[in-house]
């Protein structure tokens, strides 16, 4: 476009076209706007992926029948479900297994209910107790004293040919 | 050296740097404002300190879950000043944290956040925050035990949010549970997203000092008025302003150099915090507890009353900071002195009383069943033998002894039982064993008629009368 730019020395400039101006401000923040979304996406993606991601639940075997004794709180390990392979120790969860008199399984899980702390089982008293906030619960779960606010979960526990297996699932989070 | 003054009167000549520097060094301020001013210089340095033995940590720190403990492992133990370098990085947070609070409070009592610093209040208010949030994340970096079921104890709390509650939790644990990404992350938070916010709004917080200068001790008597102050504030720095180097930075100075000196004496002498168990979710005999700053916030979620406890955990903070960020709003113009604000001297004592009391309570934790106790002696017990024996056994086996004390044996949770045997009489003992009470189980389900009967003769047993009954 002509006659933007007086040549110089002159006196009084004609104004600059105030069109091109606008134009261009408005180009440039477009486009910037755009770079920014563009770049912008696969970041916010990575770092909103837990919202994004599914993980499905599996059943570990934590031992045959037989290697419970009836009326006796064990703890068990396995492993979680999908662990990426650098995920090392963290990626084990334990849980409370008992088999009952009348030969079923139950197991609990291990996160108290207010807060997550672990909750250990004082097998001559027959309760659960936690250590951050005095949660204590009965040996069916139930909340015998103490901040928590609901029973203490259950994972769901099968025997397939003569092994006891638990489902993995996500932590429990009171809501 | 007539060489090297020529060189650097070149490079300055093409750089800028004392035309730039220059002024900002040397803008008046104030004459007296005095030592209660290098609380902010102070939180900057205990920041730049975190940052350079942060970025040294970093030389051999590896933030994979399976990996972290090993290295934090090596840099305690075998890396030349690698204990050193741990601990100047916690006290350094611990500086920080403090030199933060006592900066708020000192600009919060002065009134320094009224007209025209307003806007250095508001970057101030969030430098807090992420501050917090940096302290909460660099205790998770120790990924001990105590890290993991600090995360799970986070994610529990975030759970209690309304609607995004659930999401939120999966958001901090990176998943269903903790995962090969949960450290990571919180490692990219600790290092990269923090900092960020932290040295862009330090940097407006910066200008805006420099810009609005910095604010005269106030006076009883010498109310802030928007129309007249800040011609006001320029007469006065004509008056008796002085550069601010190095007429007061030298305070500054020799205050970080104290600060950076009691960090360095503390991780000699005390040294680093200890590594706890490993990060195995599987290690139940876990005792998780934060950092000493976030201890009074431990107590009080420990002695919440429950039916109040979705409440304060999700509406404590927010009106907190609604009510932080309001302060300038509020109250941006008047007097500024403390001795004329009642409230705000009301305010800070409040919560420094709060603070302070839940952290005590906090540290000692009577809430938490003592598993560490053990059987008490027979010498005790007063007989080795009989039905009283028997009971003090089982006072020990059923798990009383976890919330009870006799004779300086368990825990603090329940009443101490050292002299029950004044107090109730068996049909009452009876009772309460069998029935439970306000945060005690009921043992019926659990106790024989005998062993009932062993436990109340020992418990009638215990008196404080010359003779047995």
């Amino acid at each position: 476009m002509s006659g933007d730019h007086p040549p110089a020395g002159s006196g009084a400039a004609p104004p600059p076209s105030p069109g091109r101006r606008e134009f261009l401000t408005r180009v440039s923040v477009a486009l910037g706007a755009l770079g920014a979304a563009i770049v912008a996406i696969p970041v916010v993606g990575f770092l909103l992926a837990p919202f994004l991601e599914k993980q499905s639940q599996v059943w570990r075997p934590v031992g045959t029948v037989d290697s419970f004794r009836p009326g006796m709180t064990v703890k068990v390990d396995f492993p979680d479900s999908s662990p990426l392979p650098w995920a090392g120790v963290v990626a084990r969860t334990a849980a409370w297994l008992r088999r009952e008199p009348d030969g079923t399984f139950v197991a609990f899980t291990v996160n108290c209910t207010h807060l997550g702390c672990p909750v250990r089982w004082l097998p001559d008293a027959e309760l659960f107790m936690c250590p951050c906030h005095g949660g204590v619960y009965y040996k069916n779960g139930a909340v015998a004293a103490g901040p928590p606010p609901k029973p203490l979960p259950q994972y769901p526990v099968r025997v397939r040919g003569g092994q006891v297996e638990i489902q993995t699932s996500p932590i429990p989070i009171t809501t | 050296m007539g060489v090297v003054r020529r060189v650097w009167r070149a490079f300055d000549d093409r750089a800028g740097i004392t035309q730039i520097l220059g002024p900002v060094l040397r803008h008046p301020v104030p004459k007296d404002a005095r030592w209660y001013y290098v609380f902010g210089s102070a939180t900057l340095f205990a920041f730049l300190l975190q940052v350079v033995t942060g970025i040294a940590l970093a030389l051999a720190y590896i933030p994979s879950t399976a990996n972290a403990y090993d290295t934090l492992q090596f840099i305690t133990h075998q890396a030349p000043f690698g204990r050193i370098l741990r601990g100047m990085h916690y006290f350094g947070a611990s500086a920080m944290v403090l030199l933060i609070g006592a900066h708020m409070a000192r600009t919060f009592l002065m009134g320094a956040y009224k007209f025209p610093r307003e806007l250095n209040w508001i970057t101030g208010v969030v430098l807090f925050i992420v501050t917090i949030l940096l302290a909460f994340t660099g205790q998770l970096l120790r990924w001990d035990q105590t890290a993991v079921w600090s995360i799970a104890v986070a994610a529990e709390q975030m759970g209690r949010l309304p609607l995004i509650g659930r999401a939120l939790a999966r958001f901090l644990l990176a998943g269903d549970t903790w995962g090969g990404q949960t450290l990571s992350r919180f490692f990219a938070f600790h290092v990269f997203f923090i900092p960020a916010v932290i040295f862009a709004f330090i940097g407006i917080h910066l200008w805006l000092v420099v810009r609005h200068g910095i604010s005269e001790p106030p006076k009883p008597g010498r109310p802030v008025d928007p129309r007249a102050y800040r011609a006001w504030y320029q007469a006065l720095l004509r008056r008796e302003g002085r550069p601010f180097w190095p007429d007061a930075a030298w305070r500054d100075i020799v205050f970080g150099v104290c600060m950076a000196g009691a960090v360095v004496l503390a991780s000699l002498i005390v040294g680093p915090p200890e590594l706890g168990k490993p990060p195995d979710p599987t290690i139940l005999q876990a005792d998780p507890r934060p950092d000493w700053y976030l201890l009074w916030y431990f107590g009080l979620l420990a002695l919440l009353p429950p039916n109040l406890e979705n409440y304060v955990m999700v509406l404590g903070p927010l009106v907190a900071l609604i009510v932080l960020l309001l302060v300038p709003a509020v109250s941006n113009r008047g007097e500024r002195s403390p001795a004329r604000r009642p409230w705000a001297i009301g305010a800070v004592f409040a919560i420094c009383l709060m603070i302070g009391t839940l952290w005590i309570v906090g540290a000692r934790a009577p809430w938490s069943p003592d598993f560490t106790t053990g059987p008490i002696p027979a010498r005790i017990i007063g007989a080795a033998t009989g039905p009283v024996a028997e009971g003090g056994r089982l006072f020990y086996d059923k798990g009383c002894q976890y919330c009870h004390t006799i004779a300086g044996y368990g825990g603090a949770r329940g009443p101490d039982l050292s002299a029950v045997g004044d107090r109730l009489t068996p049909v009452q003992m009876t009772w309460r064993i069998l029935n439970g009470g306000t945060n005690m189980p009921a043992f019926a389900g659990n106790l024989t008629p005998d062993e009932l009967d062993a436990l109340i003769a020992f418990l009638k047993s215990r008196t404080t009368r010359e003779s047995p009954p």
